[in-house]
This record gives C-alpha cells, sequence and structure tokens, in this order.
C-alpha cells in the first residue's frame, strides 16, 4: 500500500541472509567431500546450535531494550549444574523448574540491579558474571555432574516427537514465541521504545524500570533453558557450559541485525546468525583448523558484525 | 465566553529553598491559546511541568473543569486529558509513525492481545490528513522524517489523545520558516477542534500570530496578562525585560 524505496536499514537487515547463503556455498564447495552436505551433519548443525539459538532470542530482547546481558553464559552453567544436582534423586519436573528458577532468580539480580538502584548492564553483568561462574565452579566443585534421568535426557536431548528431535522442538517453539511477543505485543513495543529512546517511553507511560527488569529476567530464564538442553544433549552439567557462547551469540544477534545500541531488534535475524555460527563452527572443524584458529576466525566475524551494526547513524 | 478549562490560582513552587514560581494565575478557555513568554530561566518550564504533572507545585490550587485535582505523576494529567508536546519532541527515532502515535497506549485485539497494526495505521492516517501534516505514509520510521514533519508527528499525537488541553514547550525552535508556518498551521487548527493550548515561544513574532492572550513571567513572577489584540511588541518586551515599569536602578538587575 506504501511503497516506499528500501531504506538503509533494510538493505543491513538483507546481510544476515546473504552471508548465510555465500557462507553457505563455500562450505559447501570446499568441504563437499568431507561430508558437510550430509543431512547429518546439517541436522547437526541446527541441534549443537539450539542452547545458543535460544540465548540468542533472549538476548534480542535485551539489546533491543537497550541493555546488555554478559552474564547469560555463567547463568547457563550454574542453571545446569542446579538441574543435575537436583535430577540425582528428584523427578523431572523439579529438575527442571531448579534449573529454570536458578536462571530467573539470576537474571532477577541482574534485573533488579539495572532497573531499580539504576546501575549501568554492562557492569552489572560484568559482575556477576564472575558471581555466577564462580559459584557454579564452587557448588560443583570442579566436577561433571551426571545426568542419568532418561526422561529428561530425551525431553531436553536426544529425545523426539513425531520424529521432530526434541532440541529443534524447543528451538522453534522459543524462536517463535520470541517473534510474537517482540512483534506482536504491547510488551515487544515498550521494550524498543524503552531502547530506542528511554524518556520518550517514560512520558508516554511505559514502565521503563519494569521493562529493563523484565529483558533480564527473560535472559536469565532463556539461560537456564539452555543450561537445560545442553545437560539433557551432553547427559552431564559442567560449569564450563555455556562459557564460549557469550562471543557466538552475541555475534549472531548482532550480525542478525539487532541494533547494539537499543531500539531495534530481530528474533528470526538472530536464528539465522545463530545456525551461521553453528555452520561456521561445523565448517571450520571439518576443515581441519585447530581450536586456536577457529576461535581467531570467529573473533575476526564478531568484529566485523560489530562494524556493520556501528555503521548505524547513531542517535 | 466557554467554562474554563484549566484554572491556576496561586501556584507556588520551590526547589529546595530557591522560589521558581511566585503567586502564578491563569485561566484557560476551550478554543483559546495562551502564549507563555519570559526569558531563560522566568519559569516556563517549570510551569509546564506543574501542569502535566511531572512536578507537585508547592502550594497553590490546579482546576480542571472546575474541579480542584493533583496529579501523582505526569500519567495522571494524561488520564485526564492533558498532553504535552516536549521541546526534544519524546519520540523514538527507529519506530514507525503510527507506534509512536500510540506510544505506550498501543490497542490490542483477540484473546492473545495482540497489537491492532491495521487500526494503529488507520487511525494515525486519517489523523495526520485531519491535521494536514505531510508525511510520507504512516509506516514511515521517525528518523526518515524531517524536523518540521517530526514536530507535526508530536502534535498529532498531542491532539488525538488529549481531551482538554496541550501544552507546546517551544513546538519550532528547530524549525526553518517553511517549516515553522506548517507547524503554525497545525497550531491555528487545534483551536477550530476546541482545544486549549499554552504554547512557550521565543518568537514574539509567532506569538502574535498564533495566541489570544499572552502572559508574561520574569523570574518567577508573573508579571500580567494581555489580549493580543490590545497589546503591542513593545509593551511585551518592556514586560519581559521589566525596562519600562522599572527604574533605571533595577533595570541592570533585570534579565
Amino acid at each position: 500500500m506504501f511503497a516506499r524505496s528500501p531504506s538503509r536499514s533494510d538493505l543491513q537487515g538483507l546481510i544476515v541472509y546473504a552471508g548465510f547463503v555465500l557462507i553457505f556455498l563455500f562450505f559447501a564447495v570446499t568441504l563437499a567431500d568431507k561430508g558437510f552436505l550430509t543431512s547429518r551433519n546439517l541436522s547437526n548443525i541446527v541441534l549443537q546450535t539450539a542452547p545458543a539459538t535460544v540465548m540468542a532470542v533472549s538476548l534480542v530482547f535485551v539489546l533491543s531494550a537497550g541493555e546488555i546481558d554478559l552474564s547469560f553464559g555463567a547463568i547457563v552453567a550454574l542453571a545446569a549444574l542446579v538441574a543435575a544436582m537436583v535430577l540425582r534423586d528428584q523427578p523431572l519436573i523439579l529438575g527442571v523448574a531448579a534449573g529454570i528458577g536458578t536462571g530467573v532468580l539470576a537474571g532477577a539480580v541482574n534485573g533488579a540491579l539495572v532497573a531499580y538502584a539504576l546501575l549501568p548492564s554492562f557492569l552489572v553483568t560484568l559482575a556477576t558474571m564472575g558471581l555466577f561462574a564462580g559459584l557454579a565452579r564452587q557448588i560443583s566443585d570442579l566436577q561433571s555432574i551426571p545426568v542419568t534421568n532418561a526422561a529428561f535426557t530425551g525431553f531436553f536431548g536426544s529425545g523426539d516427537l513425531f520424529g521432530i528431535p526434541s532440541l529443534i522442538l524447543w528451538t522453534a517453539g522459543v524462536v517463535g514465541i520470541g517473534h510474537l511477543l517482540l512483534r506482536q505485543t504491547r510488551f515487544g513495543a515498550h521494550v524498543l521504545a524503552t531502547g530506542d529512546n528511554a524518556r520518550a517511553a517514560l512520558v508516554s507511560g511505559i514502565r521503563v524500570a519494569r521493562v529493563r527488569l523484565a529483558v533480564l529476567v527473560l535472559s536469565g530464564a532463556c539461560a537456564g533453558l539452555a543450561g537445560l538442553l545442553y545437560a539433557g544433549r551432553l547427559q552431564a552439567a559442567r560449569y564450563t557450559l555455556g562459557e564460549a557462547d557469550l562471543m557466538t551469540v552475541i555475534a549472531a544477534v548482532i550480525v542478525g541485525g539487532t541494533a547494539l545500541n537499543g531500539g531495534k531488534g530481530t528474533i528470526l535475524g538472530a536464528l539465522i546468525g545463530s545456525l551461521m555460527m553453528g555452520m561456521l563452527n561445523n565448517g571450520l572443524i571439518l576443515m581441519g583448523l585447530s581450536v586456536s584458529w577457529q576461535m581467531m576466525i570467529k573473533g575476526l566475524i564478531v568484529l566485523a558484525a560489530v562494524a556493520i551494526s556501528l555503521r548505524e547513524p547513531q542517535r | 465566553m466557554s467554562d474554563p478549562v484549566l484554572e491556576l490560582r496561586h501556584i507556588h513552587k520551590a526547589f529546595g529553598g530557591v522560589t521558581a514560581i511566585e503567586d502564578f494565575s491563569l485561566t484557560l478557555r476551550r478554543g483559546e491559546v495562551v502564549a507563555l513568554v519570559g526569558d531563560n530561566g522566568a519559569g516556563k518550564s517549570t510551569l509546564i511541568k506543574i501542569i502535566s504533572g511531572v512536578h507537585p507545585p508547592t502550594s497553590g490550587e490546579i482546576r480542571l473543569d472546575g474541579q480542584p485535582v493533583s496529579f501523582a505523576d505526569a500519567s495522571v494529567a494524561r488520564e485526564r486529558g492533558i498532553e504535552v508536546v516536549y521541546q526534544d519532541l519524546a519520540l523514538a527515532d527507529q519506530q514507525p509513525v503510527y507506534m509512536n502515535l500510540f506510544l505506550g497506549r498501543e490497542p490490542v485485539k483477540g484473546l492473545l492481545r495482540l497489537l491492532d497494526r491495521a487500526r494503529m495505521v488507520a487511525e494515525t492516517e486519517a489523523l495526520v490528513k485531519a491535521l494536514d501534516v505531510r508525511i510520507p505514509s504512516a509506516r514511515a520510521t521517525i528518523r526518515d522524517l524531517s524536523g518540521g514533519q517530526r514536530q507535526g508527528v508530536a502534535i498529532a499525537r498531542a491532539t488525538h489523545w488529549a481531551k482538554k488541553l496541550i501544552l507546546l514547550d517551544e513546538p519550532t525552535a528547530a524549525l526553518g520558516v517553511a517549516e515553522t508556518a506548517r507547524v503554525e498551521a497545525i497550531i491555528q487548527g487545534l483551536k477550530a477542534r476546541d482545544m486549549a493550548v499554552l504554547i512557550i515561544s521565543h518568537s514574539l513574532d509567532q506569538v502574535f500570530r498564533l495566541s489570544d492572550r499572552i502572559c508574561v513571567l520574569r523570574r518567577g513572577v508573573q508579571i500580567g496578562v494581555r489580549e493580543t489584540a490590545r497589546t503591542g511588541k513593545n509593551e511585551i518586551v518592556s514586560m519581559i525585560t521589566g525596562l519600562a515599569e522599572a527604574g533605571a536602578s533595577e533595570a541592570g538587575a533585570a534579565g
């Protein structure tokens, strides 16, 4: 109805899809003989990215609201360990509640400090990242905790429903709900407005503090769920879970087209960004690159992503 | 003459020990534009904040439609039909026009309470057309609009929600000549909609073009109210600066 020429941000939204296709084609050609294109490998990529995608969805909300969460990787480990400890002698439901509850509680600590103590989220979550990571090491005594509850490992890891792996169902569910929440609800509109212009949001009657609390609690809850997905798939919890995800997930979200300084976010972009990072990870391993090279290349991708994001005109 | 919409009676405001507003009284009626003028620091913006519920007055009475009111915060004043267009516009730049128009008051539909975008777009289109705010589309992003178009959107938002009173704080301070004329035309249109308008402006030309009455503030003191048709720029300027009725000794301190 209202035709208009595509603006710069529209074009920017396409970058992630172009990047995804380019990387896919690159690996498809160069790794054709190493099994990149097998359906088993491709579905593996999706399964392995499930926890990162869940975290990416909640990070879109956090960034859109103009905040940042650096602690979600540490919450993943903490939630997984708490769930694994509870599952030793308690049923599935209590283990799940303990894991998600840990995430919510950790997110609430972040959220309260940001929304009501008015501390910057960068510093708050930098500090709580250390706090939660230390706590995870303390309660596990640096040991892995096995998860033998078959119902749990099926539900969050190896199981399937009508032939669809549970990890894919979790990914689709979180992405779908996240997309609906951000795009089609008042809450999503308030998150975007808060990150765009907090003063405008405030004078328009939006409860800005509550929005900030909510996005950080959501981030904690999703980190908790990601912890359960890891514990389910690996059948164990360990303090190192989620450690490497901080950079990957931030990169996925930014590459996907979410603004680093608030007001603009896309869940579908984050999904594509996350799959792209997973594909990159997978391809680099298949290429036979060492871990150190993988880290450096991923670091460069993050740099490029941030550079693209900051080319947006500043407020 | 129509009933008063807003009455301010002996409003006094102090921040700590410092008096910002001293014994201010003013009545606003429907279909009337009153201009608030005065030098920087005269207390104009403080008065806007008192009326819009951001700061409660230290003493004095605010009456809305004849009823005494006290606004706990800005949202209460807004519920009572008072809207403010701020100097810095308070728009979310990366959101479309229609979302800004409904910021904080988005309509929803259905059991899931999903945003009713179609309704927001339709109402926005109708409103910008009625007010003759010339924007490319209700779906345009604020950032892609000119300063005048943004101001038009801010005024359209206030018009849409205001039931009684619109407060305009320097609505054309950042605009060029042509854009100022457009915004002034929009403000003229508010009068026809039977709205009471209180406008702060540094441009006396604009004040004389738009207002029915002019209220002068100097250092928190209400100097006087004049009917625009029965006064001139010289009188208003001397009231603002305090040079007319004051002796030479006080003249140096005024300003």
